[in-house]
């Protein structure tokens, strides 16, 4: 049997939850080497969003490429304002009952959170999660690209912020669903699976892009995609393994598989492509990589030894082919939103069911299907997913509908044949001087 | 005087270049520029999906000669242009009016 993922309260006297165990707290006050691996995967994950940028930015039209860049930027500005004020709190303040949905205000504005107690390990873990609250709906402008008015974007962010982003957060890692027993170290399904939905949910509202699917565009810059590529990955080793929230021996595992899945997944992006399209592509190698650091973010400090390579490996794959099914289905997921953080994500969180190895971590969490266990674990995470996948979609689409309906969500034809950098923006990416 | 305009392979730039020196011309000016005859375009793969770029990026040169030299900088250019294969390009020589040295105000013959 395995122990239920207890809520993890975060006020400086109580102590936040143990990675290791959900039914452990780590005891403030944080000491020095857990001190300084968290402040430095705050700054890592910090960089994944203008890594994002660039990796969507360079995917993009040259004359869309600064919308595109601003977009992510916006995040960056906005968030981590809204987050200190409030989203924190209601993340992660309070305790049961009420609690279980939704946080208190006890922590509004950060209030009576200070360094003095615990050297520190509350403000750091703020400044850490805040970078997710950040990079979490900016995931959602790869999806939009090229027809969302700016100023529509500019409140669908920090709306979506609180109202999806918050509560989902809440019920994984301080709620309901994480006391059911699901686990999601990262952030698979809080973060991915989340915004991926999301996205769906957007381009439903928002609508194609005029001559889509007949007319396409290649990405207007792939070294810019793979500049992208790298800082993500790179930010991501903080992203999952600063999710132990120590310099520990689960944080060192969760290193080595965030190396491993990427490594994993892009080979076997690259290896489909090699077989079905005829060569191997930087776009392919580059999707595969995101694929797979999606998938095994749920699941980074909860797997080992061949675990995160099969992962990798299935996700590089399927995450191929479910980039196809947006011209199948009919939707303009414009940069493959859906296809890579929600398929990726989902596939992640749900292998977690079947490659979860407790004892290697000396934790007790369930064990996965491969590793003796029976299939509750796999049932939590599913629920879990489905419940996120149904009230993201829906408060997603309400936003957006309810943006349409307002103030508009679209720009004009005009603006959407010509470009939005200059429309939107007054700015121009690149000034060139031949034809 | 004639301008002779000239879309060549990019590639070919370095050669019909000092070819057209060592034929005494002093002065071309360059554009890049993209177009197709009948060499057509190509395609490009990503995530899956293909496009097809019609266009060719060729560069494209011209040349103001007096009237006698016409004949033979077109066959220059086309010599040290030439690849045998398609796409090659195109030379053609419209007739100019008038040409003035801006720094000087010469003009006519005197000025190219």
């Amino acid at each position: 049997m395995f122990a239920k993922q207890s809520v993890r309260t975060f006020l400086p006297s109580e102590g936040v939850r143990d990675p290791r165990s959900p039914t452990r707290k780590l005891k403030p006050p944080m000491e020095n080497g857990d001190l300084a691996w968290v402040l430095a995967s705050a700054a890592l994950v910090m960089f994944m969003t203008p890594g994002l940028a660039f990796f969507y930015g360079g995917m993009d039209r040259s004359r869309n490429v600064l919308n595109m860049l601003m977009m992510n930027f916006w995040c960056l500005l906005v968030m981590p304002l809204l987050w200190v004020i409030i989203g924190f709190t209601l993340a992660q303040s309070g305790d049961g009952g009420i609690n279980n949905w939704i946080g208190n205000l006890d922590a509004v504005f950060l209030n009576d959170i200070g360094i003095a107690d615990d050297n520190g390990g509350a403000i750091a873990t703020i400044a850490f999660l805040g970078m997710f609250a950040t990079i979490t709906p900016a995931l959602i402008s790869g999806a939009v690209a090229d027809r969302m008015k700016f100023s529509a974007w500019a409140i669908f962010a920090p709306v979506w912020m609180l109202l999806v982003f918050v509560p989902v957060f809440r019920w994984v890692y301080a709620g309901w669903l994480g006391d059911r027993g699901s686990i999601d170290f990262a952030g698979g399904t809080a973060i991915h699976v989340n915004a991926g939905i999301a996205a769906l949910a957007a381009v439903m509202v928002l609508g194609k892009r005029k001559g889509w699917p007949q007319e396409g565009h290649p990405p207007h810059s792939m070294p810019l995609v793979m500049i992208g590529t790298g800082i993500l990955w790179f930010g991501w080793f903080g992203f999952n393994a600063g999710s132990a929230l120590g310099a520990n021996g689960q944080a060192a595992q969760a290193f080595m598989n965030t190396f491993l899945a990427a490594a994993a997944a892009g080979l076997s992006w690259c290896i489909v492509e090699k077989i079905r399209d005829g060569h191997f592509t930087n776009l392919g190698a580059a999707s595969g990589i995101v694929a797979g650091l999606v998938a095994i973010t749920p699941a980074a400090g909860f797997v080992s030894g061949m675990g995160p390579i099969a992962i990798g490996l299935i996700a590089g794959v399927i995450c191929c082919f479910a980039v196809g099914l947006k011209s199948k289905l009919g939707y303009d997921d414009a940069l493959d939103v859906v296809g890579v953080h929600f398929v990726g994500g989902l596939v992640g969180s749900v292998l977690i069911g079947f490659f979860a190895s407790p004892d290697f971590f000396g934790g007790d969490f369930g064990e996965g299907l491969f590793y003796g266990g029976n299939a509750e674990l796999l049932f939590e995470q599913i629920l879990a997913n489905v419940v996120a996948i149904i009230y993201s979609f829906v408060v997603t689409f309400g936003i957006m509908y309810l943006l349409k309906v307002t103030i508009g969500v679209r720009v004009d034809e005009e603006t959407e044949t010509t470009g939005l950098d200059l429309a939107e923006h007054s700015e121009n990416a690149y000034h060139e001087s031949a034809a | 005087m004639k301008l002779i305009t000239a879309i060549i392979k990019p590639f070919k730039l370095d050669d019909v270049k000092s070819a057209l020196k060592d034929a005494g011309v002093v002065g071309i000016t360059v554009t890049e520029v993209k177009g197709f005859g009948r060499q057509g375009g190509h395609t490009e793969t990503y995530r899956g999906t293909e496009y097809q770029i019609d266009f060719v990026p060729k560069v494209k040169l011209e040349i103001v000669v007096d009237d006698g030299a016409a004949d033979s900088v077109v066959d220059v250019v086309v010599a040290s242009a030439a690849t045998g294969k398609i796409g090659d390009g195109k030379v053609w020589v419209t007739p100019v009016e008038g040409i003035t040295r801006i720094r000087t105000g010469e003009q006519g013959v005197d000025a190219i």
